[in-house]
């Protein structure tokens, strides 16, 4: 099976840590995983701020570049969501490809079949589901699945963990009040829980959280779920 | 029918005064307001919660919802003359309204025609959308709101807030305090126990039922095969208003049509679940014309359009005239519940009003109203109709009028991200210039973030750090194994 990595622009920037988990996950499962060169944006942000036009040639570069692997992995909810739920009506031709990009624990739990991924993680770890992986992709708890079978993990339940952490890309800058509202609810929930990291599937969300933690001096880190999946057992 | 020009734009309280986001940081700023929201929200999504949970076929009712209004739109001129003919062969007199202005000078003429100086009003969001109980008071008729939380609203001299719960806004202390200083007839030693407030306004308001002889209405359901109108009430005081007096005027906007009475068991399963989290509401009303000896003898319908023909026009935008004022989305919008519905600027607040009043209005005159939204998608989930609201959002967006910085830098990202040769150089560029920005401190794995930056980045650094480029990007890492 020809796996192809798509890293997302927040990852291949800001948090290059994800993408080389996910690169050591699937080897140590014994996959090769490709990294095409020529990959970009998914075009998300162009699309949901109002910018079609401009995300389009983004939509058909992915196209270009991916059309020919049989699985897409994306450590992205909202990416993934942008390219499944999206594509196909922007541009028809991208259906197929959407149709064979998944979120990385999509792959793992339905393509792979595998929910133990060998991995070790001594911390107390609290899970928030973004909406996007949550309301569009439906990912219902295929994070939690993986995440359980972690050694020397302690999961704790976040409270309102359903609740969207007020990021939603451009939304925080274009109403940051009622964004911040938001995150301090969100900030709130994730201190009441007492864990020492809370993971998601999306960095995204998790720099507008992890922001607000940071900025708070909660000592609570935020973290990609395929960072703490890669950390191997000895 | 096909229109020459594109169908004309509504009016009434419906468009926005303040952009959304300045017109929320008041409400984000009001820690009373706050809290009440967030208590009365959670308590109505958890009720709706249970009571949806309980229903085994919901999806295939919210299916049947979302079919049935979908065959309204495909023939809604067709079905609103079989309305008219249904309702006026039942005795009615059927009233066409382009706009706010036109149906207010319907309602005006009709009063003055039953020689009344006052009307009484069932709670009805298209009344409300027309301003009608200002354009009333214009003309010299009093227009006395009979819904708990609209008195309440009417005697704060405010706007509603919410769909359902209009006065969702104040807490029992605050209605007390409105009820001691504007109602004439409020008991001296008034408690703020709801069931007192509830008394003292069913008391002050029976009065006016009984000499009352003209009342206005809206509907939530018009049976295009019987000419039958649906109030769905909880208090009561709805059925006082369509019993009583002698003269009615119902103010139906055109979305409102189903096509046969049966069509009623699906919504009349939907609506009280979806809006009151009850699995049935206590009073639901129905009216077909006029019955002689029995209520009302002389029944006016008044159809507004006010922009509806112009919603009806755009295939993607359309599903917006399936709402059927439930109010769920309000309810599980996470920006509802710390803006409020006076951020919102319209009669319609929350999801459906970030999709719904710039329709009506068009986009460029509630242009922010469409980016009121994380685009989270619990409104979605909720809706009974199942109206793709994040899906219509965006699709606004493309419409709305872009700030010129906005646009250039959008356009900049475009041009440097749909090539993979000048999207790479980006990248490098990105991460060698973070370097020298300095101020990062190494918190979070592989992150470094940044704590205050200039305008326009401080929105985002205003609450949080900000991540930085890494030392190395994944590219990069790549390219050396």
């Amino acid at each position: 099976m020809r796996i192809a990595l798509f890293i997302t622009c927040v990852n291949d920037l800001a948090f290059p840590a994800t993408g080389i988990a996910v690169t050591r996950i699937l080897r140590r499962l014994g996959h090769t995983v490709d990294f095409p060169a020529d990959q970009t944006c998914c075009g998300q942000m162009h699309a949901n701020t109002g910018y079609r036009a401009e995300a389009m040639p983004m939509v058909r570069n992915y196209v270009d570049v991916f059309d020919s692997y049989d699985a897409v992995v994306v450590p992205s909810g909202s990416c993934t969501a942008m390219i499944r739920d999206q594509y196909p009506r922007l541009h028809p031709p991208a259906t197929s490809v959407a149709a064979r990009t998944y979120e990385l624990s999509e792959l793992l739990v339905d393509v792979l079949g595998v929910t133990d991924v060998g991995a070790e993680f001594p911390e107390t770890v609290t899970y928030h589901p973004t909406c996007h992986g949550l309301r569009m992709l439906r990912l219902g708890d295929r994070p939690l699945t993986l995440l359980r079978q972690v050694r020397g993990i302690q999961l704790v339940e976040l409270g309102d963990a359903e609740e969207c952490c007020g990021f939603g890309g451009t939304f925080a800058l274009k109403n940051p009040d009622v964004s911040t509202a938001m995150l301090t609810d969100k900030c709130a929930r994730v201190r009441d829980t007492g864990a020492r990291v809370l993971a998601a599937a999306d960095n995204s969300c998790l720099a507008h959280i992890g922001g607000g933690l940071d900025r708070h001096r909660s000592g609570v880190r935020a973290m990609h779920y395929a960072d703490i999946l890669a950390g191997a057992s000895s | 029918m096909s229109h020459p020009v594109a169908p004309a734009t509504g009016d009434g309280r419906i468009r926005t005064p303040l952009p959304f986001p300045t017109a929320a940081r008041a409400a984000v700023a009001d820690p009373q307001l706050r809290a009440n929201l967030h208590r009365a929200t959670r308590t109505i999504r958890a009720k709706r919660a249970r009571v949806v949970d309980e229903v085994p076929d919901w999806e295939a009712l919210r299916d049947a919802g979302s079919a049935i209004k979908a065959d309204v739109q495909r023939r809604l001129p067709e079905l609103l003359e079989q309305f008219e003919a249904s309702a006026t062969a039942a005795g009615a007199t059927v009233h066409w309204a382009r706009d706010a202005a036109e149906a207010c000078q319907i309602v005006v003429a009709l009063t003055r025609a039953a020689g009344a100086d006052e009307v009484v009003k069932v709670k009805s969001m298209a009344t409300q959308e027309i301003e009608l109980n200002e354009a009333l008071e214009a003309a010299g008729i009093a227009a006395y709101e009979t819904d708990l939380a609209e008195l309440i609203v009417q005697f704060g001299e405010d706007t509603p807030s919410h769909i359902l719960v209009p006065a969702i806004h104040y807490n029992r202390a605050q209605i007390r305090e409105i009820f001691q200083r504007r109602m004439s007839d409020a008991p001296a030693d008034l408690t703020d126990e709801p069931a007192a407030l509830a008394e003292a306004a069913r008391a002050h308001l029976r009065r006016r039922f009984l000499s009352a002889r003209v009342a206005v209405s809206g509907a939530n359901f018009a049976v295009a095969d019987t000419g039958t109108l649906v109030v769905v009430e909880s208090e009561g005081n709805g059925r006082m208003c369509l019993t009583l007096p002698e003269t009615l005027i119902s103010v139906v906007g055109v979305e409102k049509l189903l096509p046969t009475f049966t069509d009623l068991e699906v919504f009349l399963q939907l609506l009280p679940r979806s809006s009151t989290g009850e699995r049935m509401n206590p009073y639901t009303s129905m009216w077909t014309g006029v019955t002689p000896g029995d209520g009302p003898q002389t029944v006016h319908i008044v159809l507004v359009d006010n922009g509806r023909s112009a919603v009806l026009a755009d295939p993607v935008g359309r599903p917006a005239l399936s709402c059927i004022r439930c109010s769920a989305c309000l309810n599980a919008c996470p920006v509802y519940e710390r803006a409020g519905g006076h951020a919102y600027g319209s009669v319609y607040p929350g999801p459906i009003g970030a999709i719904l009043s710039p329709q009506l209005t068009g986009v460029a005159d509630n242009a922010s109203l469409p980016y009121a939204s994380t685009l989270c998608g619990a409104c979605y989930d909720v809706c009974p109709v199942k109206i793709n609201i994040p899906e219509i959002l965006v699709h606004l967006r493309q419409q709305a009028p872009h700030p010129p910085a906005e646009r250039a830098t959008m356009r900049l990202l475009s041009w440097v991200m749909r090539n993979p040769r000048r999207w790479a150089a980006a990248l490098r560029l990105g991460r060698v210039g973070a370097g020298p920005l300095g101020a990062y401190r190494e918190r979070r794995t592989g992150a470094r973030t940044l704590r205050r930056l200039p305008w326009p980045a401080s929105a985002w650094t205003r609450s949080r750090d900000l991540p930085l480029p890494a030392p190395q990007t994944f590219r990069e890492w790549w390219g050396k194994q």
